[in-house]
């Protein structure tokens, strides 16, 4: 069986800086490290390794540097991985990334399972998982916050939605994303770390990819495009009550009376 | 030592002094400030009092000291050792009020601030300008006036030392009622005994601290921790003095044995990254640079594997940072949920003979049938055993407990350890002080006590007498 594992590499703070001029993340000087959500992905492609030998490879879309997340998913226990990096896929939105991510799957596959983090930290659109799985033309499913039987045939997972929970047998091959807790991720080990300092990545440019068209890639082929991106505006009021005890006591009471939280 | 009642008029001078608001009396005094956080001692105080300046407290020593009244000061109450239990009443001086930043003095490094201000303000204070006040102990809700008076240690002391190594000076009200400045804004100081750093860790038998100024350093941007297995306890801990000599010094040490990080996962509901393996050592580095702290890990790491370690598992995000520290944090808390009781034994002995300790200590459970848990800083020798009542009787437990202790206590000696590594002796812990010192050095600590006290009206009873 093979599984096929997206990560991407995002900023490594939480705290990302946007720059309001060109609507984009700010960059530089920021460490970088593995999407979160994705290191849950990671971990259930790792448990279904121990349960049924599959052979994992990771795939992601970044600039030379993003070689790193793939460095670390063999510190994980990854097998092989999959870069796809050229200028041409530079500014992609959510579509153009799934499009460029299906033609490395089957550049890189053919794959039973495909399994995505349920987002990013930096785009945060929750899109990309599903989308790819509609350019690849496979059945997906979102949300799995559990793991059933697996077979050569089907993974049996349970789905997380608003009111209820949803056990489907979905046969292969199919997409899922998962939902964060699925596993406790484990930790990059530096035994594998050693073990694979020389293990080759295979790197995908647009001449590579089957399509290899530019207009169909990046910036180019993206037809939506961020026009501004901003903080929210907050609206936290502060008042500062004075007086004794008692006397902020009462205006405190008389304040929430007014606000009608008390009546 | 004879001291007067505390009457009515005793508590009409504190009232008019600081207003009805901040004295209570008596039965009036709310339980909480009758004990501190852990141990069995309890004793109520005549007047609780929050003083709110040096003033207050100056003119509150001095009618203590013409009155003869005992004064206990007080700050969270996060003590584990019965040092700001009143044992004799009289008045408890409550200083978590006087909590006020004074300055921030970027030239040179310090901070300047009341003894009533939390830990865990000072680290986000201090990071808001790039600056870091390195003590780190575990307890962030206690004040930085008990963490001078207990000389607090915590996990960065590996590295960076403890609470001492950082008070430039302090302004002390003597039990006179007299102020005084001990110590200053300055790096070095050849000037006559060191009566500040005698202070510190004095747990509030010599005077009463009434602002501090602190030394701060530049905050360390870069942060990474390796959880490293290995197949025993005893591999894991005599690895750490290869560890610390092998590269840059670790920021802290810890050990933890899987059944403590069991009862973590039960505790939380969550799982550990890993639980494979029957003892864990967790090394954290900090830096300036990413180039550093990896430089420091690379070394730290192939130590680890020569002595025999299964892996080292890297934590180089806050996410993974978190699945860690969480159920490091939870360890106490577990082992509290897992039991009926339980008391503290805080020694520490020289890092080389960490694991001779832990092991026998380990081994004293078929001895005394009794639970016993640890975990800690490997890193500087300072161990917190932990004796579990479970299911024995008043009089079993207390039996056994003192069994227990006598042999840590008396092993600890035996490898020229300390009584207390940072909780301090207070009151619960002096019985083993007195054991551990030769009698030419109590007679030093009693000479020092009544040269400040001559009185002894400065929390009686407390480290020595």
């Amino acid at each position: 069986m093979n599984i096929l594992i997206c990560i991407k590499q995002v900023p490594g703070t939480s705290q990302v800086e946007i720059d309001e001029k060109t609507g984009t993340l700010k960059r530089d000087g920021v460490a970088a490290k593995m999407n979160p959500f994705d290191l849950y992905a990671l971990e259930t492609a790792l448990r279904l390794k121990e349960r049924t030998s599959a052979a994992l490879t990771v795939l992601t879309m970044g600039p030379p540097q993003c070689e790193k997340v793939v460095r670390e998913a063999f510190m994980m226990g990854v097998d092989s991985g999959v870069i796809l990096s050229d200028r041409a896929f530079g500014g992609a939105d959510v579509l153009m990334t799934s499009y460029t991510l299906s033609e490395g799957a089957r550049r890189a596959g053919p794959f039973d399972l495909i399994i995505c983090g349920k987002q990013t930290t930096d785009g945060d659109t929750a899109q990309v998982g599903a989308e790819l799985a509609e350019w690849l033309g496979i059945p997906h499913v979102v949300n799995v916050k559990a793991i059933g039987e697996i077979d050569e045939r089907a993974i049996t997972v349970t789905v997380d939605l608003p009111d209820s929970e949803v056990t489907e047998r979905i046969p292969f091959p199919c997409l899922m994303t998962v939902e964060k807790g699925i596993f406790e991720p484990r930790l990059p080990s530096y035994r594998r770390k050693l073990a694979t300092a020389d293990r080759e990545i295979t790197w995908l440019a647009l001449a590579d990819l089957n399509d290899s068209d530019p207009k169909h890639y990046g910036l180019n082929g993206s037809p939506t495009q961020v026009k501004r991106i901003f903080p929210p505006e907050s609206h936290i009021e502060r008042i500062t009550l004075e007086g004794s005890p008692a006397e902020q006591a009462a205006a405190l009471a008389k304040l929430l009376e007014e606000r009608k939280f008390l009546q | 030592m004879p001291y007067s009642k505390f009457n009515d008029d005793d508590l009409k001078f504190l009232r008019q002094l600081c207003g009805e608001d901040r004295v209570t009396a008596r039965d009036q005094v709310g339980e909480d400030f009758c004990h501190d956080e852990l141990g069995g001692t309890r004793a109520r105080p005549d007047a609780h009092v929050r003083a709110l300046s040096t003033e207050e407290v100056s003119q509150i020593m001095r009618h203590a000291s013409e009155r003869r009244i005992p004064v206990t000061v007080r700050g969270s109450g996060t003590g584990l050792v019965g040092g700001a239990v009143p044992l004799e009443g009289g008045i408890l001086l409550d200083l978590s009020g006087m909590n006020h930043f004074l300055e921030l003095d970027e030239k040179n490094m310090t901070l300047t601030l009341e003894p009533g201000v939390l830990l865990m303000d000072i680290g986000k204070y201090v990071e808001g300008y790039g600056l870091f006040y390195p003590p780190d102990p575990g307890e962030k809700t206690a004040t930085i006036g008990g963490n001078i008076s207990t000389n607090a240690g915590g996990m960065r002391a590996v590295k960076y030392g403890v609470t001492r190594d950082y008070v430039r000076a302090l302004e002390i009200v003597l039990p006179s009622g007299e102020v005084i400045e001990l110590g200053g804004k300055v790096v070095k100081n050849s000037s006559g005994y060191a009566l500040k750093d005698l202070i510190v860790g004095s747990e509030g038998t010599l005077g009463v601290v009434t602002r501090a100024t602190l030394r701060l350093i530049p905050l360390p941007k870069f942060k990474i921790s390796l959880l490293v297995p290995f197949p025993d306890l005893r591999s894991a801990i005599t690895t750490v003095p290869a560890v610390i000599r092998s590269s840059s010094v670790p920021t802290a040490v810890e050990f933890m044995e899987r059944e403590v990080i069991l009862a973590a996962e039960k505790f939380q509901a969550r799982k550990f990254p890993d639980n494979s393996a029957d003892a864990y050592l967790l090394l954290t580095f900090d830096g300036a640079s990413q180039q550093e702290i990896d430089l420091a890990c690379e070394s730290a790491a192939r130590t680890c594997l020569d002595a025999g370690a299964l892996d080292v598992f890297i934590s180089d995000t806050d996410e993974r940072n978190e699945s860690i520290w969480s159920a490091r944090g939870a360890f106490l808390e577990a082992i509290k949920a897992s039991t009926t009781e339980m008391d503290e034994c805080d020694v520490v002995v020289p890092r080389s003979r960490v694991a001779d300790f832990v092991i026998f200590s380990h081994e004293l459970q078929r001895k005394h049938a009794v639970r016993i848990r640890s975990f800690g800083h490997a890193g500087d020798g300072n161990l917190h055993i932990y004796v579990l009542r479970d299911d024995l009787d008043e009089a079993a437990w207390k039996r056994t407990l003192e069994a227990t202790f006598a042999d840590l206590y008396a092993k600890a000696r035996e490898l020229r350890g300390q009584v207390s590594g940072e909780h301090g002796i207070g009151f619960a812990k002096r019985p083993y002080l007195d054991e551990s010192l030769a009698e030419p050095v109590r007679a030093l600590m009693r000479g020092i006590k009544s040269v400040f006290d001559p009185q002894g009206i400065l929390n009686p009873h407390k480290v020595v007498e």
